[in-house]
C-alpha cells in the first residue's frame, strides 16, 4: 500500500484512505442516530402522555375523587391518588433520609476502608433487588396478619430509596474539602461536632438533591405498592394505617380496563405523575450540578 | 472510661463528654448501616420462608415443570424462566449496541455543548415510571407493533418460527422493546463514563498515528473498556430481569413458552408474580410465587455482585468511579 501511496501526490487520498474515512463517517453517523433515537423515544412517550392526558386534565380532575357507575365505568377525579402518593412517598422519605444519611456518614467518616467497601457492595445489592421482590418481602413481613396499609407501602418504598440516598450522599461527603474537616478538628472539635457543624452544612445541597432524586424514583414505583396498598376505596383517605390510592396504582389498574374513560383517567394520571417525576428529576440534576460547582469553588 | 481520659489534653470532664458524642454518633451511624444489612438478610429469609412449602413439594423439578395449574395444584417455572431469558436477551441484543453507540456519541463525538443536555435527556428516559411506559406500551406501542412491525417480520423472517404468527397487541415482542427502553439509559450512561475514563494520551496517540476517530474508538477505546462494557451489560440484564410492572402490562400474562412465537402472549418470573400474587387460590400457589421470587432474587443478586466485582477491578486499575 505504501508503494501505491508513493506513486500519487501525497495530498491526494488513496482509495484505502477514502474508505477508512467513509467508514469513520458512517460509524459516527450511526452513533449520532442512536443518541437521536433515544431522545425521540423520550419525546414520543412525553408527547403521547401530553396528547392523551391534557384534554382530560381539569381542576375538578385534580380535586375530586373517582366515581364508578353501575356498569363499572370509572369517571371523576384522582384527588385521592395524588394525596395518597404524597403521603406514602412522604413517609418513605421520612424513614429513608435519616437512615441513608447516617449510613453515608458511617461510610465516609467512621468505617474502616474494608467495612465501607463491604457496605457499598451491599447497598448496591439492595439497589439491585427487583422491586417486585421487595413487594412480596414487605407483604410477608408487614401485610400478612395486619392487612394492607400505606405504612407498609412506605416501608417498601424506603427500601428502594435508602441505597439511592446513601450512595449519593456519600459521594457528596467525599467532595467536602479536606481543609474544612482538618480546620475543625484542629480547633479542637470532636469528629461528631465536625460532622454536625461543618460537614453536614457544607453537604446540605447534595443531601437535598439526593433526596429529590430518590423521591422522583420512589413516587413512580408500582411494584412495592402492588401487594401493600393496592385495594382501596374511591373515597379520600388520609389514614396511613389503611390502604391508600396512589398515582402509579391508579394508572396500573386503569390501564388494564377496557373502558375508554378508565384509559383516559390513566393517561391524565400518568401526566400528573410524569410532571411530578420528570420535574423533580430535572430539578435534582440541575441542583446537583450547582452544588458540586459551589463545593469546588470553596476548595 | 476514666482511665483513658488522660490520653487527651482536654480537661477531664470535657474529654469524656466529647468522646461520648463521638461514640454516640459512631454507634448511631453504624446501627443504620447494620439496619441495611439486616434488611437484606430479612428479605432473603422472608422469601425463603414464603417459598418453603413449594420447595418441599416440588424441589428442583419446579424449574423444569411447565404446569401452572391452580385446579390440580401443580406449579412450575419453566415457561416463565424461558420468558424472562428471551425478553431480556432480545432487549439486550437491541439495547447494548445502541447504548455503546450512545455512550460513544456522548463521550467522543458530540460537540461539547451538546454532551450534557443530550446525556441528561437519555438519563431522563430512566426517570419515566415503568407503569407509564407500560401504559404507553399497551395503547401506543402495542398496536403499532401489531400493524406495522409484526406483519413485516412475518413476511421477511417468517421462516424462523420465533418471527412468525398472527400479529397481536400484547405479547413477547412489545415486552422486549419496552425492556430495551429501560435498559438503554443504564448501559449508555455507564459506557459514557467508561469511554470518558480512557486516558487522553492513548486516544491522542492513536489519532496522532493517523487513525480516524472511529479507528481510535474501535482499536483503542473499546478494547480498553471491554470488561466494563461486560459489567454494564450485566447490570442492564439485571434491570431487564427484574422489571415486573411494565412487562406485566404488555406481555399478556399467559403461561406459555415464548419460543413458539414472539408475537404471542407469555410471562416472565417478575410479571407473573405481579399478575398472580393477589389472586392466589391456595397456599401452595402463593408459596410457588415466592419460589419464583427466590429464583428472580438469585438471578439478580448473582448478576449484580458479579458486575460489581468487575467494576471494582476496573476502578482499582484505572482509578475511576462508575
Amino acid at each position: 500500500m505504501s508503494a501505491a501511496a508513493s506513486s500519487t501526490s501525497p495530498f491526494e487520498a488513496t482509495p484505502r484512505a477514502r474508505r477508512r474515512k467513509l467508514v469513520g463517517r458512517l460509524m459516527e453517523a450511526v452513533c449520532t442516530l442512536a443518541a437521536l433515537l433515544a431522545v425521540v423515544v423520550l419525546a414520543l412517550v412525553i408527547y403521547a402522555v401530553l396528547r392523551r392526558g391534557l384534554p382530560v386534565l381539569s381542576w375538578s380532575f385534580l380535586t375530586e375523587v373517582p366515581t364508578v357507575d353501575a356498569f363499572g365505568n370509572t369517571s371523576g377525579g384522582i384527588a385521592n391518588s395524588i394525596v395518597g402518593t404524597l403521603i406514602i412517598t412522604g413517609i418513605a422519605t421520612l424513614i429513608s433520609v435519616p437512615i441513608g444519611v447516617l449510613i453515608a456518614i458511617f461510610n465516609a467518616e467512621f468505617a474502616p476502608a474494608r467495612v465501607a467497601n463491604g457496605i457499598r457492595l451491599l447497598l448496591n445489592v439492595l439497589a439491585g433487588v427487583p422491586t417486585i421482590v421487595i413487594g412480596v418481602f414487605i407483604f410477608g413481613l408487614l401485610v400478612v396478619g395486619h392487612g394492607y396499609s400505606a405504612y407498609a407501602a412506605s416501608v417498601a418504598l424506603s427500601i428502594v430509596m435508602v441505597p439511592i440516598i446513601a450512595r449519593s450522599v456519600e459521594e457528596v461527603l467525599a467532595t467536602v474539602p479536606g481543609h474544612l474537616r482538618e480546620g475543625s478538628l484542629a480547633l479542637g472539635a470532636t469528629r461528631a461536632k465536625t460532622v454536625v457543624s461543618v460537614i453536614l452544612p457544607t453537604a446540605t445541597g447534595g443531601i437535598v438533591t439526593a433526596t429529590i432524586l430518590a423521591v422522583a424514583r420512589a413516587a413512580g414505583e408500582t411494584a412495592p405498592i402492588l401487594f401493600t396498598s393496592s385495594i382501596f376505596a374511591n373515597a379520600m383517605s388520609t389514614d396511613p394505617s389503611k390502604a391508600m390510592a396512589s398515582l402509579p396504582m391508579t394508572i396500573y389498574l386503569d390501564s388494564q380496563q377496557p373502558s375508554v374513560t378508565a384509559q383516559q383517567q390513566a393517561w391524565a394520571a400518568a401526566l400528573v405523575l410524569m410532571a411530578l417525576v420528570l420535574l423533580a428529576s430535572i430539578a435534582g440534576r440541575l441542583l446537583s450540578l450547582r452544588s458540586r460547582r459551589r463545593i469546588e469553588q470553596s476548595r | 472510661m476514666s482511665t483513658e481520659a488522660p490520653t487527651t489534653p482536654a480537661p477531664h470532664h470535657l474529654g469524656r463528654r466529647l468522646r461520648i458524642g463521638d461514640l454516640g454518633l459512631r454507634t448511631l451511624t453504624a446501627a443504620a448501616a447494620l439496619l441495611a444489612i439486616l434488611t437484606i438478610g430479612l428479605l432473603v429469609w422472608e422469601v425463603l420462608r414464603g417459598a418453603h412449602e413449594s420447595i418441599s413439594t416440588f424441589g428442583l423439578g419446579f424449574l423444569t415443570s411447565t404446569d401452572w395449574n391452580a385446579v390440580t395444584n401443580v406449579f412450575g417455572a419453566r415457561y416463565l424462566l424461558e420468558g424472562t431469558l428471551v425478553t431480556s436477551f432480545f432487549a439486550l441484543v437491541i439495547a447494548v449496541p445502541l447504548s455503546i453507540a450512545i455512550g460513544l456519541f456522548l463521550s467522543e463525538l458530540a460537540p461539547k455543548a451538546l454532551r450534557a443536555p443530550v446525556g441528561m435527556l437519555v438519563e431522563l428516559l430512566a426517570a419515566i415510571p415503568s407503569v407509564v411506559l407500560g401504559l404507553w406500551g399497551i395503547i401506543v406501542l402495542g398496536p403499532f407493533i401489531s400493524t406495522h412491525i409484526e406483519p413485516w417480520l412475518d413476511d421477511h423472517l417468517g421462516f424462523i418460527p420465533l418471527f412468525s404468527g398472527y400479529a397481536s397487541n400484547v405479547g413477547v415482542l412489545p415486552a422486549c422493546l419496552i425492556l430495551t427502553i429501560m435498559v438503554v439509559p443504564i448501559v449508555s450512561s455507564i459506557s459514557r463514563e467508561l469511554f470518558n475514563s480512557v486516558p487522553a494520551d492513548l486516544k491522542q496517540g492513536a489519532l496522532a498515528l493517523g487513525a480516524t476517530r472511529w479507528e481510535m474508538v474501535r482499536q483503542v477505546a473499546i478494547p480498553q473498556v471491554s470488561a466494563g462494557l461486560v459489567a454494564a451489560t450485566m447490570l442492564g440484564f439485571a434491570r431487564a430481569v427484574g422489571e415486573a410492572i411494565a412487562v406485566a402490562q404488555v406481555i399478556g400474562a399467559h403461561n406459555a413458552s415464548p419460543f413458539g412465537s414472539l408475537f404471542k402472549p407469555a410471562g416472565t418470573l417478575a410479571s407473573w408474580i405481579a399478575t398472580q400474587f393477589s389472586g392466589s387460590a391456595t397456599s401452595l400457589q402463593r408459596s410457588s410465587l415466592y419460589y419464583l421470587a427466590l429464583i428472580l432474587l438469585t438471578i439478580s443478586l448473582v448478576t449484580n455482585v458479579a458486575a460489581q466485582l468487575i467494576v471494582r477491578r476496573i476502578q482499582k486499575r484505572m482509578g475511576v468511579r462508575v
